[in-house]
């Protein structure tokens, strides 16, 4: 997904010379190469440097440019918070902070290199909003919307690298703040965001394969949530499922259960998060996911 | 750059300093909670930014359309004695600053982005010199003939993402940035060369880092002005101004508790006179 990013950053700055990208000594994988050779001016690597990474970019911004800071999602979040608060949403300048490889991806790096709680600490600050997109396609338009919109700070949670597209028939466009049905069922509906949407749409097959109708959804706007969307999915299905690479508090699943309070939603409600752990496992991504409870399988035997 | 140093006017940038401390004082009896000592400490800085070095745009204002340099005021705390002479330069209108620190006003203690004159929110320090850098190159990339001024506090010297921002100014060439260190040698907790002997010498760091460095008396506005004008240009550039916080009153210069404290009305008196005569 990073690759996708790159490059769609890196046109998205050819055509529009307002768009500059700040990073913190991220490898210039894939296009950002090219961005940094044909835009020197325009490609910043302030170096292991967090905090003037977001000071810079929102001065940048402060003088009408449209910059993207960029770098691994623990650091581009949580080192510089208070800048990102401060410089960012406090005076609520359009600059997308782009976090790579979140959640649990980088299993092996540890719990330092882990972001499982930052759709929570993002989301907790006002003026931003978070976007998780689930294959490279959404990344794709994730990317371009931010390249464009000028009402504020964006949280861009991406994955790495590898992942399918699950979204070339979706039923739905891709639209900033609105849920998208992946495809329509009558039965299940399971809600996700991000890479996990992959495991998502595997045990979409699976109940599939036991007869029932299944929708599956991308939340990507995570803030602001798709509200009316999600209260109509948990309205017109008998069960729903939110599968969700983030700790239990503060992320799409703590917020579908409110919603279906609020509404006194009839379903059965399952959700899938990580645990409110640090978890030492140093396999592979799957690996850490079935560690803290999420995998195919598991979430087969406990939908039943 | 216009050369404006034949014409520098010494005698009015003092009788201005005068009328600004004093317009402080007069807020202080009106509402409380204002940073008096560290407003005292940066007037003269403050006001050569803003009357002597900033180039004006058609209508003759430093601020809005065409106006080509940024003055950002990184040691939130001294945002009063910049309010003060945005006000006097008819940028902050007289409503706006009267409703200082008021359930209604438009202005608390901090600088608010959006504010007339305000380009950038500070008061949680170690923010504004990577704001001013970012600024400062956007306008330089832009291909715009801009200076970015900025003016720290010595205890935001001490925050890392300062020097962040130090080692990437002069790493990318950002030789349109210039700041002023209000060197005042107090911080909250005491004074910065009891608890932080290493912070000095202060010069020879930001030498050290690729910066020009130069120190003069931060109460000489001619000095400030000189120092600004006879830059090299080829670098970002830094000016540690030796102040004194509270400077101008007696009873408050280099008193911690000037901090954040407003004078009583004998207080009050004894400071417009000691300024008056001064």
């Amino acid at each position: 997904m990073r690759n996708t990013f790159s490059k769609a950053l890196y046109e998205c700055a050819t055509e529009d010379p307002s768009i500059y990208i700040v990073v913190a000594d991220i490898s210039p994988a894939g296009s950002m190469a090219e961005f940094q050779k044909d835009h020197p001016d325009r490609f910043i690597n302030v170096g292991v440097a967090e905090q003037v990474m977001i000071g810079m970019a929102a001065g940048l911004a402060l003088k009408g440019c449209q910059p993207f800071a960029y770098t691994i999602a623990t650091f581009t979040l949580y080192r510089p918070f208070e800048m990102v608060r401060d410089d960012l949403c406090y005076q609520n300048l359009p600059v997308t902070i782009v976090g790579m490889g979140s959640g649990v991806i980088y299993s092996t790096l540890g719990g330092t290199h882990h972001t499982m709680e930052d759709i929570a600490v993002a989301s907790a600050i006002p003026n931003m909003r978070v976007i998780a997109p689930c294959d490279p396609l959404e990344c794709i338009e994730a990317t371009r919307y931010c390249a464009k919109q000028k009402d504020g700070p964006i949280y861009l949670r991406i994955g790495k690298a590898g992942e399918p597209n699950l979204t070339e028939n979706a039923v739905d466009p891709w639209e900033f703040g609105k849920i998208r049905y992946l495809q329509k069922g009558a039965d299940v509906c399971i809600l996700s965001h991000g890479v996990i949407m992959k495991q998502a749409v595997e045990v979409a097959r699976e109940l599939e394969a036991k007869g029932k109708s299944v929708s599956i959804v991308s939340c990507h706007t995570v803030k602001p949530l798709d509200r009316p969307g999600i209260e109509a999915a948990l309205s017109n299905h008998g069960e729903v499922l939110v599968v969700e690479e983030h700790v239990p508090e503060g992320g799409l699943a703590s917020r579908v259960k409110q919603i279906a309070w609020d509404i006194q939603a009839k379903c059965k409600l399952h959700t899938f998060t990580l645990q409110d752990e640090f978890i030492h496992n140093y396999g592979n991504h799957d690996d850490l996911l079935a560690a803290h409870g999420i995998s195919v399988p598991a979430i087969l035997k406990a939908v039943g | 750059m216009l050369d404006r140093r034949n014409s520098y006017d010494a005698a009015a940038a003092k009788a201005r300093c005068k009328a600004h401390r004093k317009a402080i004082l007069d807020m202080t009896q009106r509402v409380t909670a204002l940073h008096v000592g560290g407003a005292f400490s940066a007037t003269e800085a403050v006001d050569c930014i803003y009357y002597d070095l900033m180039r004006p745009n058609a209508e003759g204002k430093v601020f809005g359309e065409g106006a080509p340099d940024t003055f950002l005021m990184s040691k939130g705390h001294g945002y009063m004695i910049q309010a003060i002479i945005l006000n006097g330069l008819g940028i902050m209108s007289d409503e706006i600053l009267n409703g200082y620190c008021t359930p209604g006003g438009l202005i608390g203690v901090h600088p608010d982005y959006g504010v007339p004159g305000i380009e950038a929110s500070t008061g949680a320090l170690g923010h504004g010199l990577s704001m001013a850098m970012g600024m400062a190159y956007a306008v330089k990339t832009q291909g715009k003939d801009g200076v970015v001024y900025t003016v720290l506090s010595d205890g935001e010297v001490q925050e890392g993402s300062t020097w962040e921002a130090v080692l990437i100014a002069s790493s990318r060439g950002v030789n349109n940035l210039v700041a002023m260190i209000d060197n005042n040698n107090m911080q909250s907790l005491g004074f910065t060369n009891e608890t932080h002997p290493s912070f000095y010498p202060v010069v020879d760091k930001f030498v050290a880092f690729g910066w020009e460095a130069v120190e003069v008396d931060g109460h000489d506005s001619q000095a400030i002005y000189d120092a600004v004008m006879n830059r090299k240009g080829d670098k970002p550039f830094v000016i540690n101004l030796k102040t004194t916080k509270g400077k101008g009153v007696s009873y408050m210069e280099s008193v911690p508790m000037w901090h954040y404290r407003s004078p009583n009305p004998e207080e009050y008196a004894q400071a417009i006179r000691e300024i008056d005569e001064a």
